[in-house]
């Protein structure tokens, strides 16, 4: 939407300049104009003494901005955390944070901004896929290692052998829910509502309808929206008249909350099922009444008695309030890993970053073990969670 | 036969809230000339400001009738004052500066806005916090007006259904655009407003006060987005920053489509609008919405460059 504001708006300035020329010449930019930019001191370029200076991309505005934010905020308690313990080889680690307003043409300005100016060693984020997919080819052809919390679509580090995450991919997550319901939940036919501008909704679909047939089921329907709808009443209307036992939803928060309310208005009573993709505090103030009873898979679950989870929630709690969502886990995680690879690598280099990081095996993370296999993915359990009275709560988990 | 009077009903009722949105800017550029780009964005500040009232006001006054009128007023009358202060400090001083420079101003005011509200800002008073700015991430709307279905004709599979909100909005909608109308030719504020839209130049001269009218169609415009706001707000029962953008621009174009500055083609231009957007999602895919809604856009203005009522001007160079 912005984007069409703005080339209206730069059509609509070229075409007045264009009139205006014969009377006021374009000046030429005067040297004071340009001189800022050049002014900015250049980050420490003696690369071996001062801060060691990391980057974070994340949507801190924009429509999934309780996910940047969730992450930013687990990114800094590792960050606080590692610096109390003395640091990276005795200096403090420093991140640069950019927000990319949740909009994947953003994203990757952001990250060529943190590799060509501020000189990053690795580059953490993002959380939704298409935002990391726009990343990726910036970091692996400036050879600077990239971890993303939790991009589950698994053409993320598919871009190249720089590219990690510390979470599992869509296929297995989409098998989860699909083996639960169809297990567990004993459904036989179910609906799908999809976002199809997301990488990550489309990814996830794509397996359960494939997994969810395999093992018998039927999938009745598949309706679709696009990220910033926000009236899904035609779609839902479709979507009643199937008569489903369970309707899947693997989007976004912000928009599987007003889609729940939409359904239950409409007289939609069916079992909702989604993916970590649900997971924000945000969910159940949109959602409301209306979501309560729903399924997910998901990455982590606060009740996890583990003394090392409940360590991380309490110092959590304590620095931002709220119980941390998986997102705020996986970007401690994230956060993590990239700190015990600089810490084992024999220099900063992204080579050699990306040699530690790729040998990251049984870290313990709060979001689960992470050992990241051949592909650069963390392989790890999933858990499902269900929504009761507005908190999502531990049911099973499904392993590899 | 269900399934088309079901998509004229929706259709219908999503344009008498694009054509409340349209007739701020068609008005504004009737007096001014200027696109207020920040037009969707006041409305937006009206629609944080309901539900603030909302919220101050309590759960027990949802769906009252005095409720809803709290809501609507006190957001309208800020919407209103709002407008005038933007009117007052960002575009009167630039009013004899090449239109330009309003139009830039306006689109910064506009992102100004949107981005404004998406930071989070509270302060601490007395123990308690008060939110200044909402932050980024979607909020529910309170319902103030619960939505429900006041009408069902037709069995399961094959019905049309009417909501409350679709009545209310077309009625708030319809008596609005009614009063705006004698508004404009009936009172002495119409006959000055018009004054100044012929030309501002003459019409001072002739002792018309022309900044006065102008502040009040800001004042107006902002008015009738606010309520437009609501309205949407309600509806889609959630607000976040970044929506003024986008309704905004859809009423923009449905200003555009009848003609920007004509006041009953912003009205008809909006329905066309709604209802072409409706049919596409009805009968086609949601993905296709905005590119019909914009092609649609294209056809008109390369049939009729000046809008569907909009009138040629002879541009003096």
């Amino acid at each position: 939407m912005r984007s069409i504001l703005l080339s209206a708006f730069a059509a609509l300035a070229v075409a007045t300049l264009g009139c205006e020329k014969k009377t006021a010449p374009v000046e030429p930019p005067k040297p004071a104009d340009v001189k800022p930019l050049e002014g900015k001191p250049a980050p420490a370029p003696a690369a071996d003494t001062g801060d060691i200076i990391i980057g974070e991309v994340g949507s801190l505005t924009g429509s999934e901005a309780a996910f940047g934010i969730s992450t930013r905020n687990g990114i800094e308690l590792a960050l606080e955390d590692a610096n109390a313990a003395g640091g990276v080889k005795g200096r403090k680690v420093k991140v640069i944070v950019y927000d990319d307003q949740s909009k994947p043409e953003e994203a990757a300005s952001a990250t060529t901004r943190l590799i060509t100016q501020d000189k990053v060693k690795l580059v953490l984020g993002e959380v939704a896929s298409s935002n990391s997919l726009a990343m990726a080819p910036i970091c692996q052809d400036n050879k600077i290692p990239m971890i993303s919390p939790s991009s589950t679509n698994p053409s993320v580090t598919e871009k190249g052998d720089y590219i990690f995450r510390v979470c599992f991919i869509d296929p297995f997550q989409g098998f989860v829910m699909a083996k639960y319901a169809r297990e567990e939940l004993k459904f036989k036919n179910v609906a799908i509502l999809k976002d199809v501008k997301s990488a990550y909704s489309v990814g996830l679909t794509e397996v359960f309808e494939r997994k969810f047939a395999e093992m018998g089921g039927k999938v009745l329907g598949i309706e679709s929206y696009a990220k910033g709808d926000t009236d899904f009443r035609s779609q839902l209307t479709a979507i009643k008249k199937l008569k489903p036992e369970g309707l899947y939803v693997p989007g976004y928060y912000n928009d599987v909350g007003i889609i729940a309310r939409q359904a239950r208005e409409l007289g939609l009573k069916t079992v909702m099922m989604g993916g970590d993709g649900w997971d924000s505090e945000k969910l159940f103030e949109l959602g409301g009444k209306a979501i309560e009873g729903s399924f997910v898979s998901n990455h982590y679950s606060p009740e996890d008695p583990s003394p090392q989870v409940q360590n991380f929630i309490s110092k959590y709690k304590g620095k931002f309030g709220g119980v941390p969502d998986s997102l705020a886990a996986l970007g401690y995680d994230a956060a993590n890993v990239a700190i015990e690879a600089m810490k084992r690598a024999p220099d900063l280099s992204g080579p050699a970053l990306r040699d530690e990081i790729a040998k990251t095996k049984d870290f313990p993370g709060v979001a689960g073990t992470i050992s990241m296999n051949e592909k650069r993915d963390a392989v790890k359990p999933a858990v499902v969670l269900q929504v009761v009275d507005g908190k999502f709560k531990y049911v099973a988990t499904v392993k590899p | 036969m269900y399934g088309f009077l079901q998509h004229l009903i929706n259709g219908l009722a999503a344009g008498t809230i694009y054509a409340l949105v349209a007739l701020g800017y068609t008005m504004v550029y009737g007096v001014l000339k200027l696109i207020n780009f920040a037009h969707g964005d006041v409305m937006m500040v009206g629609v944080y400001v309901g539900y603030a009232v909302a919220f101050l006001m309590g759960r027990e006054h949802f769906g009252t009738f005095a409720g809803v009128m709290l809501v609507f007023l006190v957001s309208m009358l800020a919407c209103a004052a709002f407008g005038l202060l933007i009117e007052r400090f960002a575009y009167r001083p630039l009013r004899e500066k090449p239109r330009l420079t309003s139009l830039i101003t306006a689109i910064g005011i506009s992102f100004a806005l949107s981005y404004g509200f998406q930071l989070d800002l509270a302060v601490n008073l007395g123990g308690t916090s008060y939110t200044l700015l909402p932050g980024a991430a979607s909020r529910a709307f309170p319902e103030i007006i619960v939505p429900n279905q006041w009408f069902e004709f037709g069995s399961d599979d094959q019905s049309v259904i009417i909501w409350n909100w679709q009545v209310i909005s077309f009625l708030i909608a319809a008596a609005l655009m009614v009063g705006l109308q004698l508004l404009v030719f009936k009172t002495r504020f119409g006959r000055a407003m018009r004054a100044v839209s012929f030309d501002h130049r003459v019409a001072a001269l002739l002792g018309i006060p022309v900044d006065r009218v102008i502040a009040g169609t800001f004042m107006l415009g902002s008015a009738l987005a606010a309520c437009a706001g609501l309205l949407y707000a309600i509806k889609d029962t959630s607000v976040q920053p970044l929506m003024g953008m986008y309704i905004g621009l859809k009423a923009f174009v449905a200003a555009v489509i009848g003609g920007i500055g004509n006041v009953p083609g912003a009205v008809v231009g909006a329905l066309a609008l709604g209802l072409c957007e409706e049919f596409v999602v009805g009968y086609t895919s949601s993905s296709w919405r905005d590119a019909v809604a914009f092609g649609f856009l294209i056809l008109v203005l390369l049939a009729k460059p000046e809008g569907l009522f909009g009138r040629v001007q002879a541009e003096k160079v």
